[in-house]
């Protein structure tokens, strides 16, 4: 398939809202068309010739070519189809997406994943606060979906997450897991102070474990569960190296008992 | 007119076999003697939907690069009349057998058309405790027991193509002979994907007819078959048989039935008329009930 293929010109002048170039919204539209799409988030106008050079091709399959970190909102509400982003993303990216793949081979900013639904989402790099996180005033963060980041991320990735699976192959910020609904996050790499802050229910897996555990977390003894091996199965599927944090029984703490303390955080035995 | 085959009478008849709903689930284990464990005590008690409420029986053991949870696994079938009764059947039977059986657990066996409850069904054994799992498409419960967790597949498939009733009447000239004829069957149909056989070792002694000369009894002995009565009834049995056992097989397609009985037919004629069955013949109805024919010379083919 001849991917569309979006090439920045130059570094734009102010940040960009890419949320229109999703694979359905190019869907039956022309060059023209297409070119003339707003992407402007401030009252000057730019539309997508003003920024990118456009080289025609199957709207399922898009590439966005450039150093982006203005480039917000990419992947927006995605569907279906694929896009790959050979730089880094501003804010925002895979936001609503509830279908389709998103590859980004840079780094992405606050936000990423925000209020998923469904699709997989990969970070070659690393990622802001908030990762799968809702926006001020949304009741539930990530509901569905797949997130794979190849490096770290910020704090409080997974916060108000309530279905779907993160996994982080580097390191995690400060409360990851915060206000945690249900799903899975799994951190390879050393977690900061106070994983799974306020969590009510889900899972998460910390590699290495954190700089400073919540004491509201009580421990619950070291098992070789069968649960892990499907996640195990699963999750080789997307990385090998996270995988291998389940292949040895996990030490479980329950909490967060500030609440009502049916989460779980798993932590490997040994060092990711 | 019988057609003989080295030896081994084969009947002119067919077995009649009724469409029926079924079910599958994949138990696994630590090791294979406990999955098996669970799967004998989950299918015990499943011989006949006239007292059982269902059919079950063991399809084939898993080795663990086919199980869910890489762990050794037994693939069990689960047969009814109806929707309903399959629920009922599958949730008390993997509640009271499954559950219970140390290290267990329980997963889809399925696709089917549509869904039967299973960990969504048994989820509340946990008070509370028990977790939901959602990844790669699936949805697990995992709830939590004295060993750990069971881990248990939210639903399971079922499929309303299943057929219930093949079968094979193996007949010779001495209880010891059908024995031997009878178990090389069952150990060659036993080999045949999607089907069990529902009866003790898969081998059923009383076959029965619809009916009976007393009051509220659905079936009763199938005396045409049984030898001690030649003479006093009109008997299907000819005066070298002796003995006569019966192998009903359930399946999840007419095909895999179809696959099993001509497995079986080929068993029994290659052990031959010396060491074996003198005639196989099979039950029927006249035609008339069931939607299914199997014609043994159609299987010997």
């Amino acid at each position: 398939m001849k991917p569309l293929v979006l090439t920045l010109r130059a570094r734009p002048e102010q940040r960009l809202d890419l949320s229109p170039l999703v694979p359905h919204q190019l869907a039956g539209k022309t060059v023209d068309e297409i070119m003339r799409l707003a992407l402007n988030t401030t009252r000057r106008g730019i539309c997508v010739g003003d920024v990118f050079r456009l080289r025609m091709g199957e709207a399922n399959s898009i590439r966005i070519e450039g150093d982006g970190n203005r480039l917000d909102m990419v992947g927006h509400e995605m569907r279906d189809g694929e896009i790959v982003v050979d730089g880094d993303v501003g804010i925002q990216a895979g936001r609503l997406m509830s279908g389709g793949r998103l590859l980004i081979s840079g780094s992405a900013g606050p936000w990423a994943a925000s209020g998923m639904k469904g699709g997989q989402l990969q970070i070659a790099g690393s990622v802001g606060d908030r990762l799968g996180g809702p926006l001020a005033g949304e009741m539930a963060g990530m509901r569905g979906g797949v997130v794979l980041v190849n490096g770290d991320a910020g704090d409080r990735a997974g916060d108000r997450m309530r279905r779907g699976t993160i996994i982080i192959e580097g390191k995690a910020g400060a409360h990851v897991g915060s206000r945690m609904i249900a799903g899975t996050l799994v951190v390879r790499r050393a977690a900061g102070a106070l994983p799974g802050y306020l969590m009510r229910r889900g899972t998460i897996v910390l590699g290495v474990g954190c700089t400073e555990p919540l004491p509201t977390f009580v421990d619950s003894g070291t098992h070789d569960l069968v649960a892990m091996r499907l996640m195990a199965a699963f999750v080789s599927t997307l990385s090998a190296r996270a995988a291998g944090l389940f292949r040895a029984p996990l030490r479980r703490f329950a909490g967060d008992m500030a609440v009502l303390g049916k989460g779980e955080i798993l932590v490997a035995n040994r060092g990711g | 007119m019988p057609l003989t085959v080295r030896g081994v009478r084969i009947d002119d008849t067919f077995a009649e076999a009724f469409g029926m709903r079924a079910t599958a689930v994949i138990i696994t284990a630590d090791s294979a003697q406990w999955a098996r464990q669970a799967a004998v005590t989950m299918t015990g008690f499943g011989t006949s939907v006239i007292g059982c409420g269902c059919e079950a029986g063991i399809d084939r053991e898993l080795p663990p690069r086919e199980t869910p949870d890489g762990r050794p696994g037994v693939r069990v079938l689960l047969f009814s009349v109806s929707t309903g009764e399959l629920q009922k059947q599958l949730q008390s039977r993997v509640g009271q057998c499954v559950l219970t059986s140390p290290g267990s657990a329980c997963y889809a066996g399925l696709k089917g058309e549509e869904r039967l409850k299973l960990g969504n069904a048994l989820r509340y054994f946990g008070d509370g405790w028990q977790i939901s799992k959602r990844f790669a498409g699936k949805h697990y419960w995992r709830v939590p027991v004295m060993d750990g967790e069971f881990v248990c597949e939210a639903t399971t498939g079922l499929t309303k193509q299943a057929v219930g009733g093949g079968n094979l009447i193996i007949m010779g000239r001495s209880t010891r002979a059908t024995l031997a004829a009878s178990e090389a069957a069952a150990r060659a149909i036993a080999a045949v994907p999607d089907v069990i056989m529902p009866f003790p070792g898969g081998i059923a002694r009383s076959g029965s007819k619809v009916g009976a000369k007393y009051k509220g009894m659905s079936a009763s002995t199938n005396d045409a078959y049984c030898p001690t009565l030649r003479g006093a009834v009109k008997t299907a049995l000819d005066a070298d048989i002796a003995s006569v056992l019966e192998i009903v097989i359930d399946g999840l397609s007419p095909q895999s039935v179809a696959s099993a009985m001509r497995a079986g037919i080929a068993a029994v004629v290659r052990l031959g008329p010396g060491k074996g069955a003198l005639r196989i013949g099979a039950g029927n109805y006249g035609g008339k009930l069931g939607p299914h024919h199997f014609h043994l010379k159609e299987l010997v083919r």
